[in-house]
């Protein structure tokens, strides 16, 4: 059964219905990687085993039924960051290091109608604000690729099972990139969708009107497969209003006549290698039938200071219910509520987050808030203009999903350069469009990925052109 | 130095939706304690508001019934602070852009009418309460998530008097409305006053002070009182106001300071990111403005054209269903001033409760007062007819035949039971004959006893006048 694990869903799929193994024995052969593999990659904060166990028989029950959805049987992890009825949500912070939620996100909830079978929750930077899981409370998890490096983040945990071959599958959740660049570091194909495809009620917020749900997968295939089961409108989140379904032809490798642009970023700080990386992706597609031609977008300029302070902002005050009244931690000895928030806060919370608090409570406060808020969220619209301008006349813009390969664990001790990391992709993330993360070369034995965007519900296409770019396995 | 009071006020109505604002627990006043809780409206993580539609019909309702443009475009935003009553630290209310703008109610006062600008009308929702007991604080949570509208009024207002005045007739209509309860008692609406002094005749403004959530009519006059006797005394002394929060103490009717303005908290507003902008076409505007009942101010003209006195009118409109009630009298019958006085007098203390509620059909009423008006039964038969039907029904008209209720006009008739009377009462005769005029009523009454209370009066008295001539 060792081979079972290296297999894509598809081919999952099919051998659980031609009964070459039962559902039991895929989740078995999961957990005795896990088992393997997780003192050295720590991808995992919670599994779920004895859970899974039992989900695996009641889907080998339902495909013996006959009517199973592709899903059904399939091991999953998800990012700690969704709520899991009964099993514990930590978002990697000590102030929820024992919350066990009341309710299921829907994502998970649609996965276990689907039949797949959760075996845990990955690891990630504290309540998502990082990009190398170095800020998870508990411990860093590292890249299956290369150990001594980071998987990325923030959903590194889910980004390193998958590509530890741990599940065939994940959720992550992305704000500026935390899909896209995980996904870069590991090898996998990674997808932000259109904002308001994946419903967000059971998302942790961080910040609200840029967080997003989506797949973590090996193959292109997969992750629409995946998006197809979890996108939905949803009556509980009243941004939820579009729904992905992968079309028939979608993966044919005909991308014929549409128009791809390179998009070169002001003061690209690319590597050479990843540029050139990309530049044989643009090849491929030309070679391939697409228009390609480069583009520039000035107003991406304001993009990462953009982003900092408006997911800043709306973190300080999603992230403010953390005050040790009613959940999570709560720090003893207060004398006063005042006294209870701001030991519980200062306590519970990581420096990061503490950090981002801080900076998004300065970027609204008075006296600050045109400076910053205001003139963040015209920066915002200004880009979202800027795209929209430049999708009237292509399809899709080609672009590095990082600066740079997986770094070394430990090397990016200062946050600013930290940041700069996201230069690419947090401006899908201001714009709310699909962006999708797909490996395309490697440099230094370590994977390198292009990443491709569309205009908002265009997310089908972005799966067709990463389908061909796959196809050929540059 | 004479000065005069400048009042705004600030009222907050919880709005009457079976479900709260942002999720599906009930509203219900007085459930036990954390029963109407659920993840959304306790703050959990990963939990999305979602808006409740009435919430947004039902002020919008508001704004249209106190003559408010509403917004096409309108917006939730987040007011951030820390408190143990709120569960997400940020209250999710509307800051620049309101449902509901410049409308305003017009308000009797003892110089007239007065119109008092609305500036905005709001929805945002409540916080839960916090319960301090033995050394502990304990939180409730249910009203968390109860949906309330924010009336903010422009410093109109020039007296205690005022201020009441506009309260009631905003509580009078919101109730016509029945967008809410306004029970002050059961907090479900409260007041915060923004007050200030400055001398007489002085175009500008002085500093304010705002007191804090009065939840009775009584307080919210005492308060204004006192607040604008402590103000005038400081600047009388030479001293200045000082802008802050002011708490009334409901035991000694005196204000003290809550919070100084000064250090007062930045909410920090920012749009709601999980709640698209509220988009409401003029379309949806005008099938909400078709759903508006008659409100109180268009009935007490109606009814004073009927030429009743402003106490009667007052009391006829206060209350929706009693007012209601009475139209469909009014419809039903010719004699509009005899309906009233026997609704007021025979029916409105016999209806319990916060609003009227009668068994007899306003048909029937009508049909009573009818018979009075048109002289088949004389006044007194007609309220014991009105009495008899709030224990049961029959057909009036009919009974009144049936059981010869009605009213004896036949002058020979009279004559003959008044003479017989006479007989009887020989002594009383001559007492009265000597002077003693004070017993003519208890003759009158003799004689209407023998018809049974039947007689028509004026003509009764006429005749037993006449006879004593004799």
């Amino acid at each position: 059964m060792n081979g079972l694990i290296f297999q894509d869903i598809h081919a999952l799929a099919a051998g659980l219905r031609r009964k070459d193994f039962s559902a039991l024995e895929l989740v078995r052969a999961h957990i005795d990687r896990i088992r393997s593999c997780e003192d050295t990659i720590s991808a995992l904060i919670t599994r779920t085993e004895e859970l899974a166990l039992s989900r695996a028989a009641a889907a080998d029950a339902r495909l013996a039924g006959g009517d199973a959805p592709l899903l059904c049987g399939i091991p999953f992890v998800l990012k700690d960051n969704i709520c899991t009825e009964g099993i514990p949500t930590t978002c990697a912070s000590r102030m929820l290091a024992d919350y066990i939620p009341p309710y299921s996100a829907t994502v998970y909830a649609r996965l276990q109608a689907a039949g797949a079978v959760l075996l845990g929750k990955g690891n990630m930077d504290e309540f998502s604000m990082g990009s190398s899981t170095e800020n998870s409370a508990f411990y860093p998890t590292r890249n299956p690729l290369d150990i001594s490096r980071v998987p990325g983040g923030s959903s590194g945990g889910p980004a390193a099972a998958v590509a530890a071959y741990e599940v065939p599958f994940a959720l992550g959740s992305d704000t500026g990139g935390s899909i896209r660049q995980p996904a870069a570091f590991c090898g996998l194909v990674g997808m932000k969708p259109t904002y308001g495809t994946v419903s967000r009620h059971g998302l942790v917020a961080f910040a609200s009107s840029l967080d997003q749900i989506g797949p973590l997968t090996r193959t292109v295939q997969d992750n629409a497969a995946v998006l197809s089961c979890i996108s939905a409108p949803d009556g509980r989140d009243a941004t939820a209003n579009r729904t992905f379904a992968a079309a028939k032809d979608l993966f044919s490798g005909d991308i014929r006549g549409i128009s791809v642009g390179l998009l070169r970023f002001p003061g690209d700080a690319a590597d050479p290698a990843i540029r050139a990386a990309v530049e044989s992706v643009a090849a491929v597609l030309a070679d391939r039938g697409a228009q390609v031609r480069e583009v520039r977008l000035p107003a991406l300029s304001d993009a990462l200071p953009a982003y900092y302070i408006l997911s800043s902002a709306e973190a300080s005050a999603n992230l403010a219910r953390y005050d040790g009244v009613r959940y999570g931690a709560r720090a003893e000895g207060a004398a006063s509520p005042d006294e209870l928030f701001c030991s519980t806060r200062s306590t519970y919370f990581g420096p990061e987050v503490r950090r981002r608090i801080l900076l998004g409570t300065y970027a609204l406060s008075a006296g600050h808030r045109d400076a910053f808020y205001l003139r963040a969220q015209s920066a915002a619209r200004r880009i979202r203009a800027a795209f929209a301008e430049i999708f009237a006349t292509c399809d899709c813009l080609l672009c590095p999903t990082t600066p740079t390969v997986a770094f070394p664990a430990g090397e990016k001790s200062d946050p600013v350069s930290m940041y700069r990391g996201d230069l690419f992709t947090v401006p899908a993330s201001l714009a709310g469009i699909p962006a999708l993360s797909l490996p395309c070369g490697t440099a230094d034995g370590l994977p390198v990925a292009a990443q491709l965007m569309a205009a908002e519900g265009n997310d089908g296409l972005l799966y067709r052109l990463a389908a061909a770019i796959e196809e050929v396995r540059i | 130095m004479n000065f005069e009071t400048v009042i705004g006020l600030e009222i907050h109505a919880e709005l009457a939706t079976k479900s709260k604002i942002f999720c599906s627990c009930r509203t219900d006043f007085g459930a036990p304690r954390n029963s109407q809780v659920c993840p959304v409206c306790l703050g959990h993580p990963g939990t999305l508001p979602r808006l409740n539609r009435k919430v947004v019909e039902y002020a919008a309702m508001a704004g249209l019934a106190t003559g408010c443009r509403i917004a096409e475009f309108s917006r939730m935003d987040r007011k951030n602070y820390f408190y143990p009553d709120l569960p997400k630290a940020y209250q999710i209310s509307q800051d620049a852009h309101p449902l509901c703008l410049d409308g305003g109610l017009t308000i009797d006062t003892e110089d007239g009418e007065k119109f008092v600008r609305v500036e905005r009308i709001h929805i945002e929702e409540d916080a839960g309460k916090l319960i301090h007991a033995q050394g502990e604080t304990l939180a409730d949570y249910n009203r968390c998530g109860v949906p309330l509208i924010e009336v903010v009024t422009a410093p109109d207002m020039r007296s205690a008097a005022e201020a009441r005045a506009f309260v009631s007739e905003l509580r009078t209509t919101l109730r016509y409305l029945g967008v809410s309860d306004c029970r002050m008692q059961e907090g479900s609406l409260r007041c915060d006053v923004n007050i200030s002094v400055r001398p007489a005749g002085s175009a500008k403004l002085g500093e304010r002070t705002e007191i804090k959530n009065l939840n009775s009519f009584q307080f919210i006059e005492k308060a204004i009182e006192y607040e604008s006797r402590r103000q005038a005394d400081i600047l009388t002394a030479g001293g200045t106001v000082r802008r802050e929060t002011r708490r009334f103490d409901e035991q000694t009717g005196t204000t003290h300071t809550l919070r100084e303005k000064e250090t007062a908290a930045d909410y920090r507003f920012f749009p709601e990111p999980d709640i698209p902008p509220l988009r409401l076409t003029p379309a949806d505007i005008e099938a909400l403005a078709a759903r508006l009942p008659e409100l109180p101010a268009a009935r007490r003209k109606r009814y004073a054209a009927l030429g009743f006195p402003p106490a009667d009118v007052h009391i006829l409109t206060e209350d929706r269903a009693l007012s209601d009630y009475f139209d469909r009298a009014l419809a039903a019958g010719q004699h509009p001033k005899i309906t009233a006085n026997l609704l007021l007098s025979e029916y409105l203390r016999l209806s319990e409760g916060e609003s009227f509620v009668c068994p007899v059909a306003p048909e029937r009423l009508a049909a009573v007062a009818d018979l009075a008006g048109e002289g088949t039964v004389n006044a007194s038969t007609a309220k014991k007819l009105a009495a008899r039907l709030w224990e049961g029904d029959f057909d009036p008209a009919e009974t009144v035949r049936r059981e010869g209720l009605g009213q004896i006009c036949d002058e020979a008739a009279l004559l003959e039971g008044i003479r017989a009377v006479f007989c009887e009462n020989a002594a009383l005769i001559s007492q009265i004959r000597a002077g003693k005029a004070a017993a003519v009523k208890a003759l009158v009454g003799k004689c209407m006893g023998r018809f049974g209370g039947r007689a028509e009066p004026r003509l009764l008295n006429r005749l037993v006048e006449e006879e004593l001539k004799k």
